[in-house]
Formats: C-alpha cells, structure tokens, sequence
C-alpha cells in the first residue's frame, strides 16, 4: 500500500479557493503534505487570497518550480518588489532600521558581485579546511551524550552542531556561539510563535546583533588573512561593491541559511529512519550509502518549504494567467513529493536513484549558496553516529515549529545505546 | 560509441563510452565519474556539472549558460557545463578536466 500525506486530514473538505497554504500553523500540525497532495491533482497553478500575506499563487509541481526557479528575469527575488518570503513586507520592510539587503532578495547585477564575494567561504577548499573541526565537534557531542535514557535530539545534537560550524564560519568566540543561533531564530521569529514576544522585543535583539557585526567588520577590515566570512567580506570588497547595509544583510543570511535548514535536515534525519526501519537496516548494513542517504533526508526533510517571486510582466503557467506583480510561490515542500517526479515520495529510500535532483536547496542564481557545507555536516555526523551508536531510537512524538517556511523541530525525544 | 576521459582535479583519469545524443554531464554520472554531479537533471540550474574542455567547445556558451556559470567556483575562459554539452561522434577522443569540487 503506497504511503500517502501523514497525518491524513479531510483535504477535501474545504474550498479550493479557501485553501491558504500561507498558515503557519498547518504546518506545525504536519497537516500541509494533504493538501499539497490536492492541489497538485487537482489546481497545481492555485490562486489565494491569502490572508496576513497578501493574494499569492501557490505553485506546486516539480517541473513548474523549477521552471520558475530558473526564470530570474521573469520572475524576480528583489526586495524592491517584495523579496523571497510570504510575509517578507511584515519581516523586512515594515522598518527601516531593519531593512537588510541580502543576496537572496536582490537581482543581478548586483546580487552576482555579493555572490561571487560570498561563496568561497563555503567553497570546496574551504570546506576541505573546516572537515577536520566539524568532526571534532561532532565526536565531542555524540560522546556526551546518555546511554540509553531519552533526551532532546534537536538541542543536544542538531543545534549544537550548527552553532559550533556557524562559530567557526564567522570566527566567532567559543563562549559567546550560541547569540548566532539565538539572533538566527530571532531574525525568522514571527512574534508569538514561543521564540519572540513582540515586534519590539524582536527589533531590539536584532539591532544588538547588528552593533555585533558591525563592530566584527571594523576591527577585521585589515585582516586580509582571515579566512572566515567577516574578513574576506571586509578586506575584499570596494565600498561601491558592498554597503554597510548589505553587509549586514548578507551576514544575517549566513547564519540563517547555515542554522535551522542544517539543523532541522539532521532532526529529520533521525526521524525518517525510525519510520522506516528497513532503511535503517540497510544504511547500517551499507555505510557507503552515507552520502545518498544525506540527499535523500534533506529531501523528505526540506527544510525551507517555499520561496517567493514577484512576476515582472504578465505571464503564464499551465493556462492560468499571471499578471505583472503577482506574487508567486514556490512551494518546494510540494515539488519534493511530487508523484510525477519522484517514486513513492513520502518514503525515504536511502539508495534512492537520483537523489541529489531534489529542490530542497533550489536552483537557479539563488540556490543554496551553502548547499555543500550543509551536506558535509550530515555525512559526517552520520559517519560517527554509525561507529558508535547500535541504536538510535525515536520515544516520543516530535514537536514542530510554527512557520510556514521553517520545516523544522523544537523537540525530537531519543535514545541512543552505544556498541 | 564515443570515448570521453574525465580528469579528475586529482590527475586522476576516467574514459567512458558515451552515445551521441548523450550529454557531457549525463554520460558522466552514469558512468559514477568522481566531481561531476547534474543535481538538477541536466535543465541550466545547479552549475553543479561545471567542467574545463579546450578547443571551439569553449566557445559555445549561451547566456542562460553563462548566467549560471557565474556562481560555479574558479571560472575560467574555458568552462562550461557539462549538460550544455550534447555529445556527437565528431567529440570521439575528447578530454575534459574536472574542478576541485562542484558548489
């Protein structure tokens, strides 16, 4: 019997065009795969009211995602027009003190100069440097942790991990690493959700971050051989290429883009493998298969479920009429289940063919410009996981974060036995 | 069938026989040659096939091409993505050279 949508809901209960995939809270509830299913079936082009977020199409299949995803001159990520994010205006624009420019929101020209300024720090040669401290760190964290008696996966194992890897990124002090993971959340908090409070409260960690970095950027601006992410931006770049702003744009983009998406992959990883425990068996039996298996997680994961364009021109997708200025969203969640590209899409398969042609870091100009040291982590992890833990089992139900982009946990109770 | 040899960043060497009709990028990860990988299929949107090749082929570069090129590393005046790449009998012979790694 072929697996469908998890927690199956009546999708069809509702109107069509009372189906607003912008609520967060169908997604903590893990009730957003059923009507994703609907909608590719049945409007895969779906036209929302929306709420909060304003109107928006909800695109849904594999191919037109990936269409659009390629199409930057059609359809643009620039925060002029209204940036990458359902919401993004409510984030980003509703402040000027918090108006941050960041790669991910802007066209080019300018966004493949910062680009270009970026990506070595998370290049091959780079990453080649970081192996040895990240597997320092993971051996360090999973030999802390109990022998058979359950404890929080997500803050023991993922989000210590992450932090440590974002600390070394930005050379940022050891005891001071865990304000990148607290800005991190903050910076993606809608307020309410159990991470901030209030809009004010929200502003004011993040303007104390901002005094951080800007501070980081001063004292580094001559330290041409730093090779972690403030220094390379501060000594390489003409002022023209890189304003104060953008700086601070595109450094709260790294240590988002390098937090919760690695963070929630390596939950999700663990979580897969307890559903389906013939897997397990033969990822145990067949460590080579590491490196599958990770693609294959971020897959069934996909820790950032959407990313928004706005239509430069009217245009069309699979009949339905798209005017010059809607808003159009690629729901990479969806795509990443759809029947059509991928065979029983709700199962992981660890030595699933193909597994790195999934949409979870994108495509385009915009795709993950991290991509790599995302994977990195996860195989390496799940190489010392296998040398020492005989069992990594799941024992309580996980607890989902409330967001409509953030795919991700804040509890996943587990125990671990050693060999 | 039409013999490519990859080279690895390393020196390492792979010869493979490909079909015409193939592309430099399929008939690579088909072969599971190390440092090419086609994470979107072959459709111009992961620059993740991004190889060196000599000769007029280094010339051939369309602007969809080009746009995703700019976010592959170390580009130089002879890459090009493999997907880009349809192979046919006249490339019988051809050599490419790898990256370090695929970003």
């Amino acid at each position: 019997m072929a697996i469908t949508a998890p927690n199956h809901i009546d999708a069809y209960k509702v109107a069509l065009e009372d189906i607003d995939m912008s609520d967060p809270s169908l997604f903590q509830r893990n009730e957003a795969a059923a009507y994703f299913e609907r909608l590719r079936k049945e409007c895969p082009v779906h036209f929302s009211k929306g709420s909060d977020c304003g109107p928006f199409w909800s695109i849904t299949k594999f191919d037109d995602i990936i269409r659009i995803d390629k199409n930057h001159k059609l359809f643009s990520a620039d925060s002029s027009h209204g940036g990458h994010l359902l919401g993004y205006e409510m984030w980003f624009k509703s402040d000027p003190d918090l108006q941050l420019p960041m790669i991910i929101a802007m066209d080019p020209p300018r966004h493949d100069t910062q680009r270009k300024a970026i990506s070595p720090v998370v290049a091959a040669p780079n990453l080649s440097k970081m192996e040895t401290g990240i597997r320092d760190s993971a051996i360090e964290i999973l030999n802390s942790l109990p022998d058979n008696e359950p404890f929080n996966w997500v803050e023991r194992v993922s989000i210590e991990l992450t932090t440590r890897t974002l600390a070394v990124l930005f050379d940022f002090p050891f005891d001071e690493q865990k304000k990148l993971t607290r800005w991190s959340d903050v910076a993606m908090s809608i307020p309410g959700d159990g991470i901030t409070q209030s809009w004010e409260s929200r502003k004011a960690e993040m303007m104390e971050m901002k005094r951080c970095f800007e501070d980081m950027w001063a004292t580094r601006k001559t330290n041409t051989r730093g090779y972690d992410l403030v220094s390379m931006l501060a000594t390489t770049l003409a002022d023209d290429a890189m304003s104060p702003a953008e700086y601070m744009g595109n450094v709260v983009l790294l240590i988002v883009g390098g937090n919760d998406t690695t963070r929630n992959s390596l939950t999700g990883s663990v979580l897969a493998l307890s559903q389906f425990p013939d897997e397990n068996q033969k990822l145990r039996e067949n460590p080579d298969l590491i490196p599958n298996f990770v693609s294959e997680a971020i897959r069934w994961q996909t820790p950032v479920a959407h990313m928004k364009r706005t239509a430069l021109e009217d245009t069309e997708i699979r009949g339905r009429q798209i005017r010059k200025g809607d808003k159009v969203v690629m729901w990479y969640v969806s795509g990443n289940r759809d029947e059509d590209m991928f065979e029983r899409p709700f199962e992981l398969i660890v030595d699933r063919p193909r597994a790195r042609n999934h949409l979870s870091f994108g495509f385009g100009l915009h795709r993950c410009v991290g991509n790599r040291l995302g994977e990195l982590q996860l195989r390496i992890v799940w190489e010392e996981i296998l040398k020492r833990f005989k069992t990594v089992e799941v024992v309580g139900e996980p607890v989902r974060v409330f967001s409509n982009v953030t795919m991700g946990y804040s509890n996943l109770p587990v125990k671990v036995t050693r060999y | 069938m039409v013999k490519i040899t990859y080279i690895e960043f390393d020196g390492t060497k792979h010869t493979v026989d490909a079909s015409p009709g193939d592309t430099l990028m399929s008939a690579a990860v088909s072969n599971s040659v190390p440092g090419i990988d086609g994470d979107c299929g072959g459709n111009c949107a992961c620059a993740t096939c991004h190889l060196f090749v000599d000769g007029e082929l280094a010339g051939l570069v369309k602007e969809e091409e080009q746009d995703m090129l700019e976010i592959a590393d170390g580009i130089r005046d002879n890459s090009r993505l493999g997907c880009q790449i349809t192979i046919d009998e006249s490339m019988d012979g051809l050599v490419v050279n790898l990256p370090m790694g695929q970003h």
